[in-house]
């Protein structure tokens, strides 16, 4: 691994007053395991890694009046042994637990995961210079694309890694980012960012941001939520296709319905048409397939992944049924 | 930073050559202190934040204590293998995905390739080596021998720390509960029928015990 210093900032604050002079001098890190993989793989070589763990008091769960509050810094173990999210959250649950290995798990952290790059074989081998990367063209449009995006590419096919982000969105969560202008809540789904804003990033935080903390509002009464997530392995993997839902249902019939996809496009995708296709329906495996080919209608598959179309009518399908 | 260092072919065999070049790395790493002040620092208007290009480390691995300096890009794999000479945990992947390098950050798992040294400043360690008593094994690494927990072996360090991971928290698993718990870690001779047997043998003579 490329040598690099570390600094270790006491509060938010001083990284927020970090001055970006040279690109990709400083890189933040949380748990570690996403950036120094990619230091390994001399696909980012940073003078200094500022060291986000040496800041107290990150790591937390909190449940208040109108929601809970969890911080950036608490490890996806944590998250996922928790009991309050495990019964009030259990989209929440069944996600933090899906990532990755236990291993993983207990040096990831929450914030992490929703910051983490692309798993793209093309942005993951330092020998190939991607428009995500600052060369000219993206290289899985006419070449291996088995695991892209079918929606909202074009610059580039990446689909986000993230299994929290698609499960958080459902759940309308919301994020505090610190930023040298000042300190900012946003909902989590305005976090995220199509290539064609900025092809180089995944989300809207600048080298000297923070995601510091988030928020869940409360659950209403009777709302249950679930994450599916469609692995290729037997065991641990990225998503090939997740869905996370939420909503309130009672005999076979949903009130409301939040439906986010994962592992579909570059950002987690939300499937507005689909939610009011099968709100106020009773549940059929037609009605939720035929939902989810109309909220697909604008994909525009390469020539490998076409079958994430019809994987994820069955994951929707799979992740429905268990909230019935 | 992880790659063996080029053997030389002398009369030694492999592992007495990287035992006493971790020895010597030891001792090398430990007296000069003065390494430790090699500090600066970034300023910021809210106060300025430590740099360091070096740092100063107590760790306490198999409950003994060590001090040592670190660069920021060792991993504590590296450490353990190159600078305490604690050669049972293995570097497989060097990149998260194998757990052939797991070894127990205050109880729980975790790959040493993607943990920095600097990060296991105040922490305690369990390897491989840590877990036999005198001339008893740990009831794990009994039951791995008994029951053929593994074949070539390579990975064996890394599935039994996450075996006893488990067992130290749920002394009688079930055999969903054992594949999760041994997920992050892969066996290439593809021996996972037997390492199960393994944890179950090991968790009813624990429980026995």
């Amino acid at each position: 691994m490329t040598n690099f210093k570390i600094a270790e900032p006491q509060t938010i604050d001083q990284v927020t007053s970090l001055t970006i002079d040279k690109k990709d001098k400083y890189k933040l890190m949380a748990g570690g395991t996403d950036l120094l993989a990619e230091i390994k793989d001399e696909i980012i070589e940073p003078e200094v890694v500022v060291d986000l763990k040496s800041i107290p008091d990150l790591s937390y769960i909190k449940k208040e009046k109108n929601g809970v509050r969890i911080g950036a810094l608490t490890s996806l173990a944590r998250l996922a042994e928790d009991t309050l999210i495990k019964n009030e959250y259990p989209a929440l649950h069944e996600a933090a637990n899906s990532v990755a290995s236990p291993q993983l798990r207990n040096m990831g952290t929450a914030g992490g995961n929703l910051c983490q790059r692309p798993r793209c074989w093309y942005y993951r081998d330092p020998q190939v210079k991607c428009r995500k990367k600052g060369g000219g063209r993206c290289f899985a449009f006419r070449g291996k694309n088995k695991y892209h995006a079918i929606l909202g590419g074009g610059l580039c096919y990446i689909v986000h890694p993230s299994d929290l982000a698609p499960a958080l969105i459902a759940l309308d969560a919301e994020i505090s980012i610190n930023s040298p202008k000042g300190n900012t809540t946003i909902p989590l789904t305005n976090f995220y960012t199509l290539p064609k804003i900025n092809v180089r990033k995944e989300n809207i935080l600048a080298p000297n941001e923070v995601l510091r903390e988030i928020k869940i509002p409360l659950i209403k009464k009777e709302e249950k939520s679930t994450y599916s997530k469609f692995i290729e392995r037997g065991t641990w993997d990225f998503a090939i296709v997740s869905a996370a839902v939420k909503g309130t249902v009672s005999g076979g019939i949903f009130r409301d319905i939040t439906i986010v996809l994962g592992g579909v496009a570059p950002v987690p995708w939300r499937l507005t048409k689909a939610e009011n296709i099968i709100k106020g329906k009773k549940i059929t495996e037609d009605l939720v397939r035929k939902a989810t080919r109309e909220a697909l209608k604008e994909a525009k598959p390469l020539e490998e992944n076409g079958y994430k179309k019809e994987l994820a009518e069955i994951v929707l399908y799979r992740a429905v049924l268990s909230l019935l | 930073m992880e790659k063996t260092k080029k053997k030389k072919r002398k009369t030694f065999t492999r592992r007495d050559f990287l035992k006493g070049f971790g020895g010597g790395a030891l001792s090398a790493a430990v007296v000069p202190q003065l390494l430790a002040h090699d500090i600066d620092s970034l300023r910021t208007k809210k106060g300025n934040i430590p740099l360091f290009s070096k740092k100063q480390i107590s760790l306490t691995v198999n409950e003994k204590k060590f001090s040592l300096v670190v660069e920021p890009a060792e991993t504590l794999l590296h450490v353990l293998r190159e600078k305490l000479n604690l050669t049972g945990t293995k570097t497989m992947c060097a990149r998260g995905e194998c757990g052939g390098c797991t070894v127990l950050l205050d109880g729980n798992p975790v790959y040493s390739c993607l943990y920095l040294a600097v990060r296991a400043d105040g922490k305690k360690i369990t390897t491989i080596e840590g877990l036999a008593t005198k001339e008893k094994l740990h009831p794990v690494q009994q039951a791995f021998i008994e029951k053929d927990g593994y074949q070539c072996g390579f990975c064996t360090p890394g599935f039994i720390i996450s075996s006893v991971a488990l067992l130290n928290k749920n002394n009688n698993p079930t055999l969903e509960e054992t594949k999760n718990a041994l997920s992050g870690n892969l066996c290439r001779c593809g021996n996972y029928s037997r390492i199960h047997e393994a944890v179950a043998a090991a968790s009813k003579n624990m429980r026995r015990a």
